[in-house]
């Protein structure tokens, strides 16, 4: 993993396992080019949950637990939605730390 | 659930910045939610500048973290208490702590405000009542 991506014609640092060193860096542009990093093409469902863990740091200013994520998807939009199985099959590498690093967010509390 | 559930409390002493104790031990108590196991978080002397409301840290160039109290409802962390004798000796009241709010998922209980003001005399109680205390 290089230290920088490139959006928007832009060099964004990242740290060393690709998370955005920058909080206020994002823009949607750096899902994009980590989701091609990865081979992921971002549909709707995908931005549902990276604009739901935005807000849930914007107003926590945590990144939560993979298990808390489930929990809270499932509260907000709909509890066909809150379950692990539906999440990583949007993100393979799991919710909490894919969707995070898209998101633009540090790496989740209680990750390990 | 299965194996033994053991009494964890997490003892909060410290004002929120100046130390790393406070945000230390917030990480604990989330990363530990994992375990399932029965956890009480207790603030105490300087410790209940934690849970005050309208914190501002832009003049120390620190990371506002007590909006983050908010989601222990969501770890699954019901019990909080907070000192009522501490709070009294620094002018502050409930009123001046943030809510925590917790729901079960499945039944849908749930509770605006899981933040108890309670004496030192039931400080001192969950104490013994406790297997493990972590103190911070």
């Amino acid at each position: 993993m290089s230290d920088t991506i490139e959006v928007d014609g832009k060099q964004l640092a990242v740290d060393e396992e690709g998370y955005l060193a920058n909080l206020n860096d994002w823009v949607p542009g750096v899902a994009n080019v980590m989701a091609e990093q990865d081979n992921l093409e971002l549909t709707d469902e995908h931005w549902d949950i990276i604009n739901f863990l935005r807000e849930y740091y914007e107003e926590y200013q945590i990144a939560p637990a993979v298990r808390v994520l489930t929990k809270a998807v499932g509260k907000k939009l709909g509890k066909e939605k809150g379950n692990s199985k539906y999440l990583y099959s949007l993100f393979p590498y799991g919710p909490a730390k894919q969707a995070c690093r898209f998101a633009g967010l540090p790496k989740p509390t209680g990750c390990v | 659930m299965s194996e033994v559930v053991k009494k964890f409390m997490y003892l909060n002493r410290k004002a929120p910045y100046g130390t790393i104790y406070a945000w230390e031990a917030l990480e604990v108590v989330l990363i530990g939610a994992a375990f399932d196991q029965d956890v009480s978080v207790v603030f105490i002397d300087d410790g209940v500048y934690q849970l005050t409301k309208g914190q501002d840290t832009k003049g120390i160039g620190m990371k506002n973290f007590s909006p983050t109290y908010r989601t222990l409802g969501d770890y699954e962390v019901k019990k909080i208490y907070v000192d009522r004798a501490s709070l009294e000796a620094r002018g502050l009241s409930q009123d001046d702590l943030v809510e925590v709010a917790w729901e079960d998922f499945e039944t849908e209980e749930e509770i605006d405000n899981i933040v108890e003001v309670i004496d030192s005399a039931r400080v001192s109680e969950l104490m013994n009542e406790s297997d493990v205390i972590f103190s911070f």
